[in-house]
This record gives C-alpha cells, sequence and structure tokens, in this order.
C-alpha cells in the first residue's frame, strides 16, 4: 500500500496505508518532520499544511483524502513569497518561545495572508484563534503578522 | 540556605573549576564539541574550557549548558560567556550539550535558576576562554597581556595598533594555561556589548523554517515507533488484554505488558513507582500504526484503591476538614490569633478554591532510547537529564555510566519535564524490542498522565482594628498528601505572605489521601497561593475601606526585609514594584465605564518582585475580558536578554490568563475527566491582552524570570473583576455565570 502525494512541488510516494493521517504520511512515511503533532484530534493546529493554499489540519485529514491537491508545509514556505514575508517577520520579532507551535501558526498566518492581504484585528482572531501556543507568544504572532502584511504593528 | 541548594551551589563550582583549570582540560578533550564539516584545521583547535572552542575559521563555539524548553537559556546563557569572552555574537555558534554533569556541573531546567546559578560562573569562563587569547597574541608579539585589550572577537595591541583575530589565535592557545577563575576581573556593566542587548533566540531561524529540533523529531537508523496503553486510574494493573488483536494490526511488530517495575508484591504504592506504571506497549513500523494496534487492544484493568477519588469527594472532605476545627498540622502561630480574632473591630471570613491543573505542553511526552551491547543512548526532551539516567539506571539496572542522555530541545516543559516517567518507558521498550524505538504518548496519554497542579481549598479568617489594620489573619489549608507522604508541592510554607507582617498569625494544615502524582507547574505553590492570599488581601482592603495598593502598602510595614537566607523578603523591593505597576497603570486616577476596573496584586517568588495591574470588562452576561496588564518586575540588576525577558513575562502573565478563565483537571472515579484540549481549553490568541512589562533596576544580582510573573496575574485579573462587578472571585477558573448580573 502506498500513496503518492504533491509535496512542496515534489511527487513522493509514502509507503503507507492510505488512512493513515497526512501528518504521519508526512512525518513517518516521507521523513518530514515540520508540521507537528500536537493533539491528532484537530484541536491545536499544531499539524496545519496547506492544501491547494488553504490551511487544513494534516492530524485528521487522511492521506487517501489529499488527492491530487498540492501540499505544502513548513519545509515549503521559503519558496512561497507570502511564507518567507512571514517567515521574516516571525525571526525578526523573534516571536518563539519553545517554537513547537511555530510551523503551524507560520501556516495559518499564511494561507490567512494569501486569502486576506491585511487582515484587521478580528480577522486575525477568526483565522489564528484554533492554533494554540501553550507559551502563550501570542502578542508576537499578532505583530508578526501585522508586519509580514505591511500594517502598522501597534 | 537549605541542603539542596547549597548540594547544587557545589556542585556547579565543582563543574565550573574543573572546567577550567588545566585538569579539567585535559579532562574535557574527549567530549571537544567537534566543529561539524569543519576543516581539518578546525578540528586541530582544542577547546580553551568545556564551554568554549574557537576553530582557525573564526568561529566560537559555546556550549549549551541547560535544556531549553523556550524560556531561552540556549541563548543567553551562552551571551554571558559570549561577553565576557569579547566574542563577535555573529561567528558564536551554540551546541546544545550532552547530559555530562561531570564535566559542567548541575543541568537541569527548573525553579527559575539558570540566570541566578550561572550569571556569575558562566561570566567567569567566558573571561578565562579570553585572557587565554589575549595571552596568545601577547606572547606572539612579545608584549605584556596587560597591554592588550579585546573588541569582538580581535585582540588589539594597544601602542602598535597590532590586531590578531580570535580565530587566528586558536592554534596558538594549546600549551596556555587556563587561568584561575577567581583571579580574572569582569566587565563592568556599561562595558556590555551582547548581555543587555535584546538578541532573538539562537534557534530562531531554525524554528521558523521547522526544522527538527524537538524530542519527537528523532530519527534513528532501524528506528521503531511505539505507544504505551496505561491504566487511566494511575497505577492500576492489567487484568485481561488481547494482545492478539493488535499483534494482528498491519505493520505492528511486537505488543507486550510491562509490569510495575521494582515494586515488590505487597508493597506500599509510592510515587518513585509511578515512573514506569505498568501497562502494554505496542511497538510497530510507524507511529499510526503503532496507535492503530493499540487501539484494536481492549484491555481490562485490575481495581486500585485510586478509583474511588473524585474532586467532589476531596472538596467534601476539605470542608469536613474545616468543620472540625483545627488542622492536622501547624504550620505556623504567632501571637494569639483567637483572642485578636475575637477582639477585632472587623472580621472577615471567606473559603477559597483551586483545581487541579495539567502542563499540556503542545510537544506530548516522548523520548527515544535505543539499547545495544549492554548499553542504553537516549534522546530526550527532560528538563532533568541525569535524574532521568538515574532514574533509567534503577529501574533498568544498567551502570549509569552505560547510559548516556542526548537532551533535545522541549516543545515546552513548565516543570512536566522534571518527571522522565516517558523516558524510562522508552528505554525499557526499546531494550525489549531489540531495536531503537520513539515512544511518543497520544494527546489523552498525555493528560491522562499528568504530574498535576495540586488542587488547595482555603479557609480563611481574619480581624481589622478599628484603624483598618490587620491584626489577626489564619488559613487552614486543606491539601493532600500523595500516596499518603507529605509532599512539598502540597505544603504551604511558615513564610507564605503576610506571615512576619501581621502579629497574629496562624496557618494550619490538613492533608488528604491522593492517588495521582503532583508536579511542578510553572511556578509551583505560588501559582496557587498568590491567587488566596492577595484575593483574600483586597478582600481586607476593601472591607477596611481603603485602597487596595495604599493597603498593602501599609502591610508591608517600615522595615525593609525581613528573614535571612531563604527566608529574606525584601519588602522595599516588594513595595517598588506595587508603586511602579499603579503608575504604570495609571492607579487611582483611571476613569472607567461601567463594568470594568483595575486589580493589582504583587507576589514574590524564584527570587522576584513582581506586581501586576489588570484591567478587565465584563459584559452583561458575565463574559469577561482582560484589557490590559501592566507587569513591574524586578529581578535584579542586570537583564541579560530583554527580548527573551519580554517573551518570560508576557507568556507567565497569558499563562495567568489561561489558569484564571480555563485550566482544570477534576477527577471521577479516580480518572481525570479532561483529555483533549476541547475539555481542557487554554488561552489563545483573541485573548491576549497587551502586557505592558517594566523592568526596575535594582542593586541586587540577577535572578530568572521563567516563572515569577504568573503568580500575581490571577489575583491581579479577580481583584479587577471585584472592581468591574463588585463580585469576589474565591474559586478558580473563574466561570461567566459566576459574573452575571
Amino acid at each position: 500500500m502506498s500513496v503518492k502525494l504533491n509535496v512542496n512541488g515534489k511527487l513522493l510516494t509514502a509507503d503507507v496505508d492510505p488512512q493513515t493521517p497526512l501528518l504521519w504520511t508526512l512525518r513517518d512515511g516521507l521523513g518530514i518532520l515540520g508540521p507537528k503533532f500536537g493533539c491528532g484530534m484537530g484541536q491545536c493546529g499544531a499539524c496545519t499544511v496547506h492544501l491547494d493554499g488553504e490551511a487544513v489540519r494534516s492530524c485528521v485529514t487522511p492521506a487517501a483524502a489529499v488527492g491530487k491537491a498540492r501540499v505544502t508545509t513548513i519545509e515549503g514556505m521559503a519558496a512561497d513569497p507570502v511564507g518567507r514575508r512571514v517567515q521574516a517577520a516571525w525571526a525578526e520579532l523573534d516571536v518563539a518561545q519553545c517554537g513547537y507551535c511555530q510551523p503551524g501558526q507560520i501556516m495559518a498566518a499564511t494561507a490567512l495572508l494569501k486569502r486576506t492581504p491585511k487582515p484587521t484585528d478580528a480577522e486575525i482572531d477568526a483565522a489564528m484563534n484554533g492554533n494554540l501556543c501553550r507559551c502563550a507568544t501570542y502578542l508576537r504572532i499578532r505583530r508578526a503578522i501585522k508586519r509580514a502584511s505591511g500594517q502598522d504593528e501597534g | 540556605m537549605n541542603d539542596a541548594r547549597m548540594k547544587e551551589l557545589t556542585t556547579t563550582r565543582r563543574g565550573f573549576l574543573k572546567s577550567v583549570t588545566a585538569g579539567g582540560l585535559m579532562l574535557s578533550l574527549a567530549a571537544l564539541p567537534q566543529p561539524r564539516g569543519a576543516a581539518a584545521a578546525n578540528a586541530a583547535a582544542k577547546p580553551l574550557n568545556v564551554y568554549v572552542l574557537v576553530t582557525p575559521d573564526n568561529l566560537v563555539r559555546i556550549m549549551a549548558r541547560n535544556p531549553d524548553m523556550g524560556q531561552g537559556v540556549t541563548t543567553s546563557l551562552p551571551m554571558l560567556i559570549a561577553e565576557e569572552l569579547d566574542a563577535d555574537w555573529s561567528s558564536v555558534r551554540i551546541e546544545q550539550a550532552d547530559n555530562e554533569p561531570d564535566k559542567y556541573g548541575m543541568q537541569f531546567s527548573g525553579g527559575s535558576r539558570a540566570i541566578p546559578s550561572q550569571w556569575e560562573d558562566s561570566r567567569r569562563v567566558g573571561a578565562g576562554a579570553r585572557a587565554m587569547l589575549v595571552q596568545a597574541a601577547a606572547r606572539e608579539w612579545g608584549c605584556a597581556p596587560a597591554d592588550c585589550r579585546t573588541e569582538a572577537g580581535t585582540v588589539v595591541h594597544a601602542q602598535s595598533g597590532r590586531r590578531a583575530t580570535y580565530g587566528s589565535l586558536a592554534l596558538k592557545c594549546a600549551d596556555i594555561e587556563p587561568p584561575d577563575p577567581k583571579s580574572l576581573k569582569l566587565k563592568a556593566a556599561k562595558d556590555y556589548r551582547i548581555v543587555g542587548k535584546p538578541l532573538a533566540q539562537y534557534h530562531t531561524p531554525q524554528i521558523v523554517r521547522g526544522a527538527p529540533l524537538f524530542g519527537i523529531d528523532v530519527v534513528r537508523p532501524g528506528m521503531l515507533y511505539a505507544t504505551y496503553a496505561k491504566a487511566p486510574v494511575v497505577g492500576a494493573r492489567v487484568a485481561r488484554a488481547n494482545l492478539e488483536a493488535a499483534r494482528a494490526v498491519r505493520g505492528v511488530r511486537k505488543v507486550f505488558a510491562i509490569e510495575m517495575a521494582g515494586k515488590a508484591a505487597g508493597a506500599a504504592d509510592t510515587p518513585a513507582f509511578h515512573d514506569l506504571l505498568p501497562g502494554i506497549a505496542v511497538v510497530a513500523g510507524s507511529w499510526w500504526q503503532a496507535r492503530q494496534g493499540r487501539e484494536a487492544l481492549q484491555v481490562e484493568w485490575a481495581d486500585h484503591p485510586s478509583a474511588q477519588q473524585s474532586s467532589e469527594g476531596f472538596a467534601a472532605t476539605a470542608k469536613a476538614a474545616w468543620a472540625s476545627g483545627k488542622g492536622e498540622a501547624t504550620v505556623r502561630n504567632d501571637g494569639d490569633f483567637d483572642a485578636a480574632f475575637a477582639a477585632a473591630a472587623k472580621t472577615l471570613e471567606a473559603e477559597y478554591s483551586y483545581p487541579f491543573l495539567h502542563h499540556a505542553t503542545l510537544e506530548p511526552m516522548n523520548c527515544t532510547a535505543e539499547y545495544r551491547d549492554g548499553k542504553l543512548e537516549i534522546w530526550a526532551p527532560t528538563q532533568t537529564p541525569e535524574a532521568g539516567r538515574q532514574l533509567c539506571a534503577k529501574t533498568l539496572g544498567i551502570e549509569p555510566a552505560r547510559i548516556t542522555i542526548h537532551v533535545t530541545r522541549s516543545g515546552g516543559g513548565f516543570g512536566r519535564r522534571l518527571s522522565n516517567d516517558y523516558m524510562v518507558e522508552a528505554a525499557w521498550i526499546a531494550r525489549e524490542a531489540g531495536a531503537p524505538v520513539k515512544l511518543v504518548w497520544t494527546r489523552e496519554d498525555d493528560f491522562e498522565h499528568g504530574r498535576y497542579r495540586p488542587a488547595g481549598f482555603h479557609r480563611l479568617r481574619a480581624g481589622l482594628d478599628a484603624s483598618g489594620k490587620l491584626v489577626a489573619l489564619a488559613d487552614h489549608f486543606a491539601s493532600f498528601a500523595p500516596f499518603g507522604k507529605p509532599d512539598m508541592l502540597c505544603a504551604m510554607g511558615a513564610n507564605e505572605f503576610p506571615a512576619r507582617f501581621v502579629p497574629n498569625l496562624r496557618y494550619e494544615q490538613t492533608s488528604m489521601l491522593l492517588g495521582v502524582p503532583v508536579g511542578a507547574l510553572r511556578a509551583p505553590r505560588s501559582n496557587a497561593l498568590a491567587f488566596v492570599f492577595q484575593s483574600f488581601i483586597d478582600e481586607l482592603a476593601h472591607a477596611a475601606g481603603a485602597d487596595p495598593l495604599a493597603f498593602q502598602l501599609a502591610l508591608l510595614g517600615d522595615q525593609p526585609t525581613v528573614g535571612e537566607g531563604p527566608a529574606l523578603f525584601n519588602a522595599a523591593r516588594m513595595k517598588g514594584v506595587l508603586q511602579a505597576a499603579a503608575k504604570m497603570a495609571n492607579w487611582g486616577q483611571a476613569k472607567l465605564p461601567k463594568g470594568e476596573g483595575l486589580g493589582i496584586a504583587c507576589y514574590f517568588s524564584h527570587a522576584g518582585y513582581i506586581a501586576e495591574v489588570a484591567h478587565v470588562a465584563v459584559a452583561g452576561d458575565g463574559t469577561p475580558k482582560v484589557r490590559k496588564v501592566w507587569c513591574a518586575v524586578d529581578v535584579g540588576a542586570q537583564i541579560v536578554n530583554p527580548s527573551g525577558a519580554i517573551q518570560q513575562v508576557q507568556g507567565s502573565v497569558l499563562h495567568g490568563i489561561s489558569h484564571a478563565f480555563h485550566e482544570a483537571v477534576s477527577f471521577a472515579k479516580g480518572r481525570p475527566e479532561q483529555t483533549s484540549f476541547a475539555a481542557y481549553p487554554v488561552v489563545r490568541l483573541e485573548e491576549a491582552a497587551p502586557v505592558e512589562v517594566q523592568f526596575l533596576t535594582t542593586d541586587y544580582p540577577p535572578t530568572g524570570l521563567g516563572e515569577p510573573a504568573l503568580p500575581p496575574a490571577i489575583p491581579a485579573i479577580a481583584n479587577a473583576i471585584f472592581a468591574a462587578t463588585g463580585k469576589r472571585v474565591r474559586s478558580l477558573p473563574i466561570r461567566p455565570e459566576a459574573l452575571r448580573g
């Protein structure tokens, strides 16, 4: 049994049962370790990746459901103009504490900015509220999103 | 100074001396931090001490001593070394040290101890290395070392203007004796170029790229993956299980039960045995397969006495203890509380309580272990690697010298990873599996097998005299004895504020039997006691008709300090932060709309003096919202890395919001009822109020910031809710229903 996936612009074959969640297909099947396991229930956002540019929870998305959609992980963000801006803002503002949730945060923020280039505070809340950060780096996350979208950081 | 602290200091001191004396240098060669992929010339460079290696390519390699779980020590401790080394920060490369206490001294992360314990020693490590580089240059130039100075990675001869980069001197230090650390002159703070500057964490660029830094990211050749099913009632044994069903799942390689290791039949259940609980391991070719195998398992767990426990039962037992009058133990008894209470002009009684809490680090407990030829190698996100090594040695019967612990970055710790239960599980499973194994707990495992912040129940009574002065205070604390044994984490200290500031004061404690393990959670004890005492003091201020700030300042009295050593409480520093926080928040001047209020609280913990003012708005339906928190912090003379320091304070305050409004573990039939983030919500981005931080510079040695800003956040919020609504919060977490109307 195997699954073919387009991940970060490459066609890859993972030797896993197609019902395996995308998260574990990426991590254990393909050695792509940026997406993180936080809960396995779609409740924390640490596993966030993009399917055709939309943020999804890879821990509750079976690999078989991905089909021909382009999978982008944190490892693919450097090749994405918006992702690169978000990563740069995250680095400049030293957003992370432990850093474990940050790949998911960056993926969620990048999806937001692709959809809404200048998000309001309310739009940031709505898009980012499902991504937990136990170190509570939220103040810098908000600032970094404002910076990456060229807005007043407040 | 207590014994543990003394031991820690002497261990640290011994490790340091070894690291910078000639003998230590020789000892350290075996574990020289080899530059990865460096040229032969680089490989020829010898470390200047166990922490510092300068290479001919002009890089300065510094070992990070302590585990990093997000508190920033991988950056801040090397900053101390780099400062006195006078390194160019851009040429510094940091590597995480393995667990080698004989070489590095105590390596742990807890108690906000990194900065206070390393402030002096780490700087001397850097200064010693710098002196060797200066000596090498002076020998080269035929001048006295005293005629040379350094600047950002270069030795300069003042008179001739000759310059030598550290890299050019790297191979010329091999025969130079490390100096006596005591002889080294350290920089004046005004000359700092690195310390005190806001620097991004060293690993920030890797974190934003999603680099595999964490324990869960470890991959070994031929590695298998494991899950470990344990009873939801802690300690219950496997009565029956259909291991065959798990074995039938695709990819599953091994399924086996583990009994409670080291526990003699009939022996008392003690916390020590909870480091390797009985359960069933499922080992597979991938983690998902291991999880599927576990899903197929049907396990019947044996009866266990802890299954009788419930949070409701604890609350009822606490009330019964209060009703019986006297506590089991007297923690402190000053003056004559009963007489003073009876004679008081005004009295107050209140019952406070708070729940069990779970750390819920976002990276679940995990560990990778490999057992080969009688040697055990471990990669672990742990706060206490040496304790983990000792635990594995004892449980598996392996000499500690045959166990190597590689410390990975931790995806959050907050005290959970002070316990190495997941490490010993991985070690046991790997030995049994005969292959490298990565054990990863499910989120449900993580919630069910916490090291919980203990709940607590306080019955407080107080008396004010006619002038509104607090003259009598008593607390009957209904707490726990985990597994029947007294535990520091369930005890209150005899000096708990306002002890020593109230003439007639009695603290008593009654301990209930508890069948789950407790653990230190970020600012242990303080995170609960601050809520109780700082809220009750606010109640007393209102009862006295006094402004809460003025009441607390008066309570702190006129003596600058009370007590000595570990019992020292510096009232002057506390007043300093109270006044600073009040000023930041425009306390007493701010005009707020109906339904909004300011609350103030202060707390001393982990050697830090912190005061906070919270601004909270409560909507008509009872929904509270923290609008802003002002935080005044006195952790001494120097903030090492302001970027990380502000993060720690802001994160602690927001963590406090999480405690205040969301977090609670309740037990029913001995099991925790919350096993997901849906059932155990934590603070989210939309609730992240601005947190304004001011560091007061005082003439005291610098202390740590991982914890002390958390405790006062909770009572500041609760007191603000009272100011906003007139409703007093005496139980956590705060429920909107209780604030309605």
